[in-house]
This record gives structure tokens, sequence and C-alpha cells, in this order.
């Protein structure tokens, strides 16, 4: 007896035509094979909507009105600098303890901390305890104001979706017009046909629709995603997410 | 699962008589149909990417069984694995094996069209193991041990109160004068109560909007997150997908994306969509260590070569069903199993067969509106046609409609005894209707009189008064 | 509009014929006054959309093969339906798609073949018509016209230029009726939810008259519009455009008369 596998594909080959071993159905099922391997190698794109080419400080601009609109906070600071007294004013303005869980990343652990005193930091995973996250991001998608994070050594993909505040800090030069340059930037980190575990695509924070058609923040994923934007170009060596 | 399809005339007589079905579905219509207007019109090259989504699919189609060996190949290069799946058994008891080795007490699940129709969730529980739905439509019928009734709103046919009634009755550990008649407060219980069995789960079940074989990634697409917690936090992941699933690229499925979100929701895309390929790399901070891809067949394999093939473009944005009148008239459960609305019956006959569910593909207008908004173009009217001539030629249609066609049909092809024939009837119905001009009740036409009064003839056929007229001129 | 006349062959569809002849009569004014002669093939019963619907593809290119031949050699055919006109334009060249001998001829009819109001706009060039009707109408879209044949501005356009007449649109005008040839039998139930609708819609609209392109879909609302006692009264479009909408309405008999609104 055959296994299912050996079964479905052949079944396959029957419904297209290129079940049998004749001589024209090896040649169709070659031309097919090469046909395929073209299109996966060449990848090619396909209609990019005009919305997506802009020059970049447009997509940026563009990014923070999609972004805002899907009910994501976005401030804007001018360098890395800015950065945690960005976090602790957002957790002031909602009211949370000073206390954030944060990405293990060189980029993060960089940041000067010692601004703020009072803002207690772990560098980790997610825990349930833990209210608020804050994480980097590998690109961020001009078109629907969307995020792009990677999992990886040092960015725990648990963080993005337990705590009920996810912060994320995100450069300008991460940020793209259209969903295919971001995946050319993956492509340039990993390697052809290589993704890490899981690239998640966040737009705004989570909620639901599904009590009278009624949209509700907050059903299982963060509450608030709040986009803290450094607009000052990247000057270290490492790269994000890799 | 179970079909009650066969009973299909009983279950929609009882949908347009139940009230508070009928209040739910109002919110379909209006959420559902404006909000996917505003979004194709905001986006001016909506249209042109319809076109290019159905020409990926078509082209993934003719060389599904390579796509497949691809996607195969870059899921194990990653630490996954793939087991073939011929039927929906097969697929029950891999995922029950999986299970198993993984020594799960509980499993959570993201929604899934393809866990309904294996019946996964009935066979883990009969098999010891607790299956918990996450997705917050998916959780409420779960207590209600109910179907879905829509194939991304699961829970539309349900009102506020009657979800009150069910947290009350369920979450009896909670205090029981809490406050529960906002929709905020409902989904704020789900998230608390959930949020344990998330965190307690041995193993995540998540479904599959695309298969990428570029990569050997799955994608789901959701607005909680349940998906994701469901798939990141246990040590197992498990995607259920059918065949047809696969796309070829990462552009692709680009491509793709921007027409679902927007033909399902009207966003321009889901909050969460999100892509995972294989088990947790070494060296990462979490993730699972195990990933399965329990790839289903089920009759998939064989439709690729029938007549039905364009409807496995589908990408289960639910469109059709959000503008069909006759699923705003009935609601999803109507229709017996697993998918309802127009694409249901297309798929529901071929899938369980049309003995069974002969009735679905003649429970339609031909308003077309389906195919007008589907984002793949999937000709759906065509499609549900094609399932009448099938009934026609295996004599499944009822005796008394087949006689009355084909003596229509004969009288058709026969103008002159046509004339003759319809002349009588013309004045026939005329004096039955007398000065009133309609009639309330006429012998064979109960259909349309238990609801409707007939317009009467003018009492003349126009070929008649056509040949008079004529006559009249000549002379 | 052309100074040619082309020869019109007139479709005139089985609920015409059986039910309102004066809707036929209306169409051959419309196009006569556009200028085309207007001939009636004798050999006419059906388009066969009742067999091809219900599966019976046998029944329907028999059906077909007839209105093939009875429409041969005319310049255009023209119907007062946008359901047949979207059953000879669209689906004839699918019923003989691997036919050599009848593929091609239906393709030919396919091409000539319009429903009468596109016709009368899209190929005739009319924009105005010279008719009077004092009230308020709204219009309902069949579904195939709408969906097969692109009618919508059409109609509209004409009735605009109607002295008196004011167009008020129902919410959803573009929803199904309910009507879909024998699925308003087989599923009474769900037919009558539909039009149930759609009713409600009409009478919202506080529109006097009802007026759409299709006998079928006239009838269904018709019915239910009198069942419900509305007094909205319902005629199809070609008789006012024809400004022949002074006798009896769609299920009116020859005493009554509602007040106009």
């Amino acid at each position: 007896m055959t296994d299912a596998r050996t079964d479905i594909l052949a079944g396959l080959r029957r419904s297209l035509g290129r079940g049998g071993g004749t001589a024209t159905e090896t040649a169709a099922r070659k031309a097919a094979e090469s046909a395929v391997d073209a299109w996966i190698y060449g990848h090619e794109r396909h209609l990019i909507p005009d919305r997506s080419k802009l020059p970049p400080d447009q997509q940026v601009a563009l990014f923070v009105r999609m972004a805002t609109e899907q009910a994501a906070s976005v401030v804007r600071v001018q360098s890395e600098a800015g950065v945690p007294s960005a976090i602790a004013e957002f957790l002031k303005a909602h009211n949370l303890p000073p206390s954030v869980k944060v990405a293990p990343q060189p980029v993060l652990e960089a940041l000067d901390w010692s601004s703020e005193p009072l803002l207690e930091v772990a560098f980790g995973g997610a825990v349930a305890s833990d209210r608020v996250s804050v994480t980097g991001a590998f690109a961020a998608v001009a078109e629907s104001g969307t995020l792009m994070l990677v999992s990886g050594g040092d960015s725990p993909t648990a963080l993005n979706f337990l705590p009920e505040n996810h912060v994320v800090v995100l450069r300008a030069d991460q940020v793209v017009g259209p969903y295919e340059d971001a995946w050319d930037r993956i492509r340039a980190a990993y390697g052809p046909g290589t993704l890490p575990r899981t690239v998640n695509f966040i737009t705004g924070p989570s909620r639901t629709a599904d009590i009278e058609q009624t949209i509700q923040l907050g059903a299982h994923g963060p509450r608030r995603l709040h986009i803290i934007l450094v607009e000052e170009d990247a000057r270290r060596g490492q790269s994000d997410g890799a | 699962m179970e079909s009650t399809a066969r009973a299909f005339k009983d279950n929609a007589r009882a949908a347009v008589a139940d009230p508070q079905l009928r209040r739910a579905l109002g919110h379909v219509k209006v959420g559902f149909i404006e909000k996917r207007a505003k979004a194709a019109a905001r986006l001016p090259e909506f249209e042109a990417l319809r076109d290019s989504a159905r020409d990926i699919k078509d082209h993934t189609l003719a060389h599904l069984d390579l796509y497949l060996e691809r996607y195969e190949a870059r899921v194990k290069a990653c630490g996954g694995e793939v087991h073939w799946c011929r039927d929906a058994a097969a697929a029950r008891d891999t995922v029950l094996a999986i299970c198993r080795r993984a020594g799960a007490r509980t499993v959570t699940k993201g929604k899934s069209m393809i866990g309904e129709e294996i019946g996964i969730n009935d066979h883990l529980e009969a098999n010891g193991i607790t299956p918990v739905e996450t997705d917050l439509g998916e959780y409420i019928i779960q207590l209600r041990h109910e179907p879905p009734s829509h194939i991304i709103a699961p829970a539309v046919h349900l009102t506020k109160d009657l979800i009150e009634a069910d947290f009350r009755a369920h979450h009896g550990w909670l205090p029981a004068q809490r406050s529960l008649s906002e929709a905020r407060e409902l989904v704020d219980e789900a998230r608390t109560v959930l949020r344990d069995r998330f965190l307690a789960a041995d193993v995540g079940i998540t479904g599959a909007n695309f298969l990428v074989a570029e990569t050997g990634s799955s994608i789901i697409v959701t607005n909680e997150g349940n998906g994701d917690l469901t798939q990141a936090l246990p040590r197992v992941h498990i995607v259920l997908a059918s065949l047809e699933k696969a796309v070829p690229t990462l552009e692709d499925v680009s491509t793709i994306l921007r027409v679902l979100a927007r033909s399902a929701t009207g966003q321009e895309f889901s909050t969460y969509t999100t892509v995972s390929t294989g088990p947790r790399r070494p060296g990462d901070a979490d993730g699972p260590e195990e990933y399965h891809v329990v790839l289903l067949d089920n009759g998939r394999s064989e439709m690729l070569g029938s007549e039905f093939r364009d409807a496995l473009r589908c990408i289960r944005c639910g469109a059709c069903m959000n503008h069909c009148p006759v699923y705003h008239a009935i609601g999803g459960h109507a229709y017996g199993w697993v998918y309802p609305g127009p694409i249901g019956s297309v798929l529901t006959p071929w899938l369980i067969g049309v003995e069974e569910a002969g009735n679905l593909p003649n429970a339609s207008t031909f308003c077309g509106r389906c195919e007008a908004v589907c984002p793949m173009r999937i000709p759906l009217p065509r499609m549900l046609r094609h399932w009448r001539e099938r009934e026609f030629e295996r004599h499944l249609t009822p005796a008394k409609a087949r006689w009355g066609l084909k003596l229509w049909a004969a009288l058709a092809r026969r103008p002159a005894a046509y004339r003759g024939v319809t002349a009588v009837q013309a004045r026939l119905l005329k004096a039955w209707a007398g000065r009133r001009g309609r009639v309330s009740r006429l012998p064979l036409a109960g259909g349309w009189t238990a609801h409707r009064d007939l317009p009467a003839p003018q009492g003349r056929t126009f070929h008649e008064l056509w040949a008079a007229r004529r006559r009249g001129v000549a002379s | 509009m052309t100074a040619d006349r082309p020869r019109v062959g007139l479709f005139v569809t089985c609920l015409v014929d059986l039910f309102r002849p004066s809707v036929g009569f209306a169409a051959v004014a419309l196009l006569e006054r556009a200028g085309c002669a207007v001939e009636v093939p004798a050999a006419q019963t059906c388009c066969g959309q009742p067999a091809y619907n219900s599966g019976d593809r046998a029944d329907a290119r028999a059906i077909a093969r007839q209105v093939l031949d009875a429409f041969e050699g005319y310049d255009y055919v023209v119907a007062p339906s946008g359901s047949c006109a979207g059953m000879l334009r669209e689906h004839y060249p699918r019923l003989f798609a691997e036919d050599p001998v009848d593929g091609p001829r239906a393709r030919a009819l396919a091409e000539r073949t319009y429903e009468l109001t596109s016709f009368l706009t899209d190929v005739r060039g009319v924009t105005e018509i010279e008719a009077r009707f004092d009230g308020s109408v709204t219009y309902h879209d069949s579904c195939s016209g709408l969906r097969e044949l692109g009618v919508r501005e059409q109609p509209r356009t004409l009735l605009a230029s109607v002295a008196g007449l004011t167009l008020t649109e129902m919410a959803e005008a573009d929803v199904c009726c309910g009507f879909g040839g024998t699925f308003c039998v087989k599923y009474p139930e769900i037919s009558d939810t539909i039009v149930s609708e759609k009713a409600s819609r009409i009478e919202a609209s506080g529109a006097g008259t009802l007026l759409a392109g299709d006998m079928g879909c006239l009838m269904n609302m018709a019915g239910k519009l009198q069942r419900r006692g509305a007094k909205v009264r319902v005629r199809h479009v070609a008789e006012v455009l024809a400004g022949m909408a002074d006798g009896p309405a769609i299920g009116e008999g020859a005493g009554e008369r509602p007040a106009e609104g």
C-alpha cells in the first residue's frame, strides 16, 4: 500500500493531466518543474499600490498616519537618547507603574536608561505579571502602518503579545513603503528561502468585533501599542532582529 | 462535523422565523458590507489586485503538486514536519498522535475551518484531551456546543445578551453580581479566563490562510492575537491546512494579503499577520520546540481536476456570505455544515456529497453579488449551476419539478402550440382574477401565493395582439 | 442619434407575452422613436433560463437554437428584460462554447443583444425622452441587468429627462428582490424574507411608483407590496418612458386607481 503522500501527489498530477509516464506527460512535467523553479527563484513583485511608492520622509509620515488610524499611538523623538523618557511619559499618561520588561537586544540595552532613574527596567522574556513590554522592530511598512517584528535570541515573541501594553522602538530608516521592500530586507538578513521562526506583522493593538460587530480593543493581545519613532539615522554596526 | 444539510429546508424555515437571529444578522449587513466598500474605494489598485490574486492562485493550482513538494522540503529544512493526510480520519488520528506523544492535557486552538471539517475537538475530547478555543467567537460557541455560523465571525448569529448568559453559566467561579452587560466587560472577562488557558497549554493548534512554498512558512491572519499566543507559548505547534492553501513566494502572498483583509472586514491589513516557519531556532528566546503541518486532502486533489477547480482559489475571507441575500435571511447554521454562504454551497456538496447537501446549490437566486465581491474572482453562480446540472443528470431533482420543466421545455420548443396554450392561460388567469387584477389563491401555485399576491395577466398575449395589429395595418 | 434605420428584432420575453403585453408595445414605441425598424420574430417563446438554471443544458440548448434561428439576420436583438438579454449575451456563448457551428452563431447573436434601456442610451445615443409622468418613482436594479450587463445609470438617465417625474432612490436598490426564477417557489420562506425586506425599502423611499426593467422582479415585488396593502404602484420602466403609464399598473384591476404619490 502506498503512503498518503504518494497517493495525494499522484491524485494531484492526475487531475492536472500529468499523471502518467508517457513522453508527452513527462515533457509536461519537466516544463512545469522549470516554470515553478523559475517563479520561486525570481520571486517577482506584482502590482505595488502607488500609495507605497513614496520618498523616505513621506513614507515615514504615511506610516505614522496609517498606524495612528489603527489605534496605535506614535511619538517622534530626535534621537535614541530620548527613548527612555518617552517610555516614562507613556507610563505616566496611562497611570501604569514605572516598570518595563525589555527585549535583551543590544540597541535597547545600550539606551541611556539612567536618564530615568525611577524606571524599573528588566531585560528578558515576558511573564504573566509583565504589564508593559519594550521591543525593537525589524522594519515597518508604511503602506498600512504595520510593524514587522522577528523572533530571535534577543527578541522573545511573547513580549509582543502577553503584556497589556507594547512599546516599540522604531528607527525612521527602518520604515519602508510596501511589504515587498520589507521582505527584501529579510532576504538580505537571513538568506534566500529562509525566515526566522516567527515574523509578526502588527497593525495597531489587539481587537475583536465578535460581539455584535462592534470593535473592542485588547482582546487577547495588547490593549495599547505605542510606537516611539527615532528620527536619527542608525550609527551602529549591528542590525536589529538578526 | 456532523451534517444537517439534508434538513436545509426545515433549517431555513426555522431560521427566518427566529427574531433574535434576524436581529443579529442585521449587523452583518451594516458592518461588513459598508466596511468592505470603503476599503475597496480607498485603494485605487483594488480591482487590478483582485485580478493579480486570481492569476497567482491559478498559476499555483496548475502546479500544485510541485509547489507542495517544494513547500515540504523547506519545512523539513528548518526542522518542521509535514504529515500528508488523505481524509478527515487520517488527519484526526495524526493530530491525536502528536498530542499524545507530547503528553498533552490541554490544547489551545486558533480558529481553523479545517479543524471544524475534521471534527478535531470532539476527537480530542473523546480521547481525554481538552481543546480550548481561543478566538473569542469560537470560544463562545464552544461554550454553547454550537458550530460556527460564519467563516470569520463564528458567533455572528448571537446577540450580546445571549453571550452574557453563557458567560454567567460557564464562569461560575466569578462573582455573580458582577456587571456583564457591556461588550467591553464580556471581552475583558474572556481575556482573563483564556489567559490562564494560553499559559497552561501543552500544544497549540492553528489553521493557516497560506502555506508559502519559497520558505516553508504558514501564515495566519487574526485581529485578537489569540493565534499568536496559541502558537508561541506551548511546546508543540500544529498547523492544520488543506492542500490548496499553497502560494509560491512572499511577493505572491503579499499581493493576496492586500485583498484579504479588505474583503473580509474592510481593514487595510489585519491586526496580526503572522508568518511561522518551523520550530524555534537554536538560541531563540522562546517558541515551540516542535512544528507539525497536517496537510489535508479530503477531496481537494480530485476537485482540482473538476469543473469546481476555481473554488480552490478561495482564501476564506467571507465576503461572499457577507453580501448574500440568502445568508442574510437564514444565517450560517441553516447550511448544515462547516462552510456556509455561497462558497459553502459550492464546497459542501463536494466534501460530503450532493445527496446530502443538494439543497444548498439550489437555494440561490443567482443574484451574482458573491462573485462581484469575491477577491479571487471565483465564478460562484456558475459553480452553483454546475451542481444543479449534476443533480439533474443524476435525477436528484424532485420528480414533480423535473416533469414540470420537461413540459415547459417541450412547449417552448413548439411555438405554435405555445401560442395556443398561452392564449388560453392568459384568458383563464384573467378571468380567475376578475376585476381585482390579482389573485391571492391559485391551485398549484401555493409556493407563490402563500406569501404574495399573483398579478393577473392583461388577458391576451403579446403575440396575438401583435399579429392583430399587423393584420389591422396590412388591411 | 444616427441617421441609419437599424432592423431590431424584439425579444418579447415569456412574462411580457403572457402577463403584460403593454410592456412589449411600449418597447416597440421606444425603439421606433429611436429610429429603429422593429420586427417581432414569430418563432420565439422563451430564452431558456428556466431549463438552464435548473441544470437542464440539453433543453436549454434546444430552446437557444430556436432563438438563434428566429433572430438570425437582425442588426440588433433587444429585450425589455435584463435577465433575458443577459441569458442571450452572457450564457448562450457558454452553452455552445464547444459547438463549431452554433458557437460562432451564439457569439454573433450575443454581440448584437441588448437590454432595452441600455440599448437606447448606449447604442442609439438617446439622452432625452419626450414623455410626461407626474409623480415620484423609485427604481429597482434587477440583478442580471446590473451585474451581467452593467445596466444601472442608463434607465436613470432616461427617467431624469421625463417631465414631471421625480426619482427617489430606495436604500439597497441594487439588492436582490428574492425572485430568482423557480427559487421563489422552491424556497418560499427565504424568498419571502428577502422580498419583505425589499418591500420595506420601497415603502420607506416614499415613492408613489416602483419601476424596474424585469417582469419577474416586478411581479414578485408587486405581489408582496399588494399582499401587504401598500399603496405603491408597480410598472415596467418602459411604460413610463413610452408615455404609456395610464392603464392599470401591475396587479391592479380595471377599476382600481389609487392616488398617485
